[in-house]
């Protein structure tokens, strides 16, 4: 064993999973361990297969759920959900009969537990260290955040996976994120990645996976891990990872689908050896002081077009573009955002939906008031994640300050499912992206943590959350 | 055995360009979200690039490059910098392929379209500045694209070489699509599965 030279935590997960290695000319075949499918990626790769007379190699390393174009409408019964539009509800019917064909596991509008399909996977603790998880859709990387290495996938690829349990990959590059804390108070998780994206830039991580590491991760929950590995893809990086440690293991265990009894205690041996070893070297490495970190709001129409949120929008950026994302969002340069009104707030999407960024949300409304003219919609990920919110009070502390409270799915962050920002409105949003439209035609997107988002839901404009503050215990997120 | 495959041997196309001189234009652009929820790969030409060639009453913009009668039959789009950024949606390519493009030129192709372009057989094709702007200020030229030199020839006589991996050129010129490469290996993915330490 001691021939081993040193390796990131990337490369361990990496070389176990090698079936066979790649050449000059050929990508390596890399087997996955976990295969999340969802009505939208799916149906032309499962046509394939038909197409070509194959089977799903492996239907038990392989689970279903409905997220992208459900609705969110409070229902009585789950089965009254109404998928909005006939197109979309021929996508979900269609997700139900290929899943029943080719014998996948589908967690249905009926299934309590049925989410964002990066919000189950770690609910469900089919999430695990070590393991290759991959989806048809850009931010699986959010499950690296247990030490897995996960990545978005194309629809080709998810034929190939359902046909071979394995992908053609060129092994990407390591970049290490380094983030010393403590991180302030009101600086939450969102904070720190909107950081690293405003660091690097959306480019930044491109053809890297991405290590974060330090004392502020550390510290940090798994939802906030989640959090961080989920943006990796918006600095252009293939993953996002973090090492797994006593407080991944404690989330995970008894998890309905972790391991359980000695099957447990092998598992934690093996995942235990992931970290990376001390000797380790990284391709690139970027390092940002968490003390000096600040609540952050996006300016722009991509991630990384990113300010403090009492900072001024930059006078220039470095093209052409810079003034045209400016207009679009009518933002005037060199002053900070925090005058602007608010027409929508947004608190869901794979990024913060989770238990712990609900909480931080309602921290802050308890006792208030949603701004007059203001729309809040508070979208938890998963069923879940509602049952759990519910059982704390969540929703009547959302309820009673003239939020919506619904049922969970994407939502407003990519607007399939009939939830969208009208056109020429400015929507705070936890989500990830606030490219041109992506909220709906001609909507304005801010980007920020929940507790911006409810700072800004309360004062019906761009709000610092540390304004808020009033020592109930809000500061300690 | 060689494998079944779903895409045709690519070796040369020759064809009129269109030309749509926008930068960054993003997968939103070419095929919007709320056209996602179709269930096929077919039909999707019809949206494509739908916000800028379709009026806000649906009738086509005669302005539009696309809807003018000298770009029927193009196969190969010249597009401004920075083309196919955004999400990871496949759509992207499948829509410009069922439209009838068979290439895209640009300076600049993101990642991951550019991946998922390939694995359809839509040629993407980043050239220099220089090229590029002779490209835009000559609307219909015709090229010839061949793919085992990964070369591009303009009507002047000039040709130019565009990066093209070997797996890629290999799978385009057999009409070898990953997935058929992939089955070739499935007695190595069963001793794989065969040999693992611990099972997921
Ligand atoms: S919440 Fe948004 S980013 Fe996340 S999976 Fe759904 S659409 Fe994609």
């Amino acid at each position: 064993m001691t021939d081993i030279p040193p390796r990131t935590l990337f490369e361990k997960v990496w070389d176990e999973h090698v079936v066979v290695p790649e050449t000059p000319d050929t990508p390596a075949v890399l087997y996955i361990d976990l295969h999340l499918v969802h009505e939208v990626t799916t149906p032309q790769a499962f046509d394939v297969l038909r197409r070509r007379g194959l089977a799903v190699r492996r239907p038990d390393l392989t689970l279903g759920t409905l997220d992208h174009s459900t609705p969110t409408t409070p229902v009585r019964t789950l089965r009254d959900l109404a998928v909005v539009g006939e197109s979309a509800a021929g996508q979900v019917r269609r997700m139900q009969e290929n899943c029943a064909e080719f014998a996948i596991e589908l967690l249905a509008f009926d299934s309590p537990e049925r989410g964002i399909v990066h919000v189950i996977g770690p609910e469900l603790g089919v999430t695990q260290p070590g393991k290759t998880i991959v989806c048809g859709d850009s931010h699986t990387s959010t499950h690296g955040a247990f030490g897995a290495l996960a990545f978005g996938i194309g629809t080709t690829e998810v034929g190939h996976v359902l046909a071979t349990q394995c992908l053609l990959q060129r092994r990407p590059k390591t970049l290490a994120v380094e983030i010393e804390g403590p991180l302030p108070a009101g600086v939450t998780a969102k904070d720190a990645i909107l950081a690293v994206i405003g660091e690097i830039g959306v480019a930044g991580g491109t053809g890297h996976v991405i290590e974060y590491r330090g004392s502020a991760i550390r510290a940090m929950g798994m939802e906030a891990r989640m959090t961080v590995c989920n943006m990796s893809i918006e600095a252009g990086a293939r993953a996002g990872m973090v090492a797994p440690d006593d407080t991944t293991f404690e989330y995970l265990a008894g998890r309905p689908r972790a391991p359980q009894g000695a099957a447990w205690d092998a598992a934690l041996a093996r995942w235990r050896a992931l970290a990376s070893d001390p000797a380790a070297t990284f391709d690139r490495s970027v390092a940002l002081a968490g003390a000096r970190l600040k609540p952050m709001v996006t300016f722009g129409t991509n991630p990384g077009m990113v300010v403090g949120i009492d900072e001024p929008v930059p006078e220039t950026g470095s093209d052409g573009r810079f003034r045209k994302a400016l207009e679009y969002m009518q933002v005037s340069p060199g002053k900070p955002l925090t005058d602007t009104a608010v027409d929508v707030v947004f608190v869901g999407s794979c990024t913060n939906s989770r238990l712990s960024d609900l909480e931080q949300a309602a921290s802050l409304l308890r006792g208030r008031r949603v701004a007059p003219g203001v729309r809040m919609l508070v979208v938890p990920g998963s069923q879940q994640v509602k049952r759990d919110a519910e059982a704390r009070g969540l929703h009547e502390v959302f309820l009673a300050a003239g939020a919506e409270w619904r049922e969970s799915g994407c939502s407003m962050c990519l607007g399939m499912n009939g939830d969208t920002v009208p056109r020429g409105k400015l929507c705070v949003s936890t989500s990830n992206r606030n490219f041109e439209g992506r909220q709906g035609v001609g909507a304005r997107t801010v980007l920020a943590s929940p507790l911006t988002a409810a700072a800004s839901a309360v004062r019906g404009r761009i709000a610092d959350p540390r304004e808020l503050f009033d020592g109930r215990g809000e500061e300690r997120h | 055995m060689q494998p079944r495959t779903d895409i045709e041997p690519l070796r040369e196309v020759v064809s009129r360009t269109v030309v749509l001189p926008q930068d960054d234009i993003d997968t939103d652009q070419i095929i919007p979200a709320r056209f996602l929820t179709t269930t096929t790969r077919e039909g999707l030409g019809r949206q494509l690039f739908h916000d800028w060639r379709y009026r806000p009453d649906g009738t086509p913009d005669p302005e539009f490059v696309l809807n003018r009668p000298d770009a029927a039959g193009c196969r190969v789009l010249v597009a401004g910098n920075n083309f196919g950024c955004g999400s990871s949606r496949e759509h992207a390519p499948w829509a410009l392929l069922d439209y009838g493009f068979r290439a895209v030129i640009s300076t600049e192709i993101a990642d991951i379209f550019r991946g998922n372009a390939l694995k359809n057989g839509l040629l993407p094709i980043v050239v220099d500045g220089d090229t590029q702007r002779w490209l835009l200020a000559h609307p219909g030229a015709e090229v010839t694209i061949d793919v085992a030199a990964s070369t591009l020839e303009l009507p002047t006589g000039r040709t130019v070489e565009w990066p093209l991996d070997a797996f890629g050129r290999y799978c385009l010129l057999e009409g070898i699509d990953p997935l058929g490469f992939l089955l070739q290996h499935a007695a190595r993915i069963d001793t794989f599965e065969r040999s693992r330490s611990w099972t997921p």
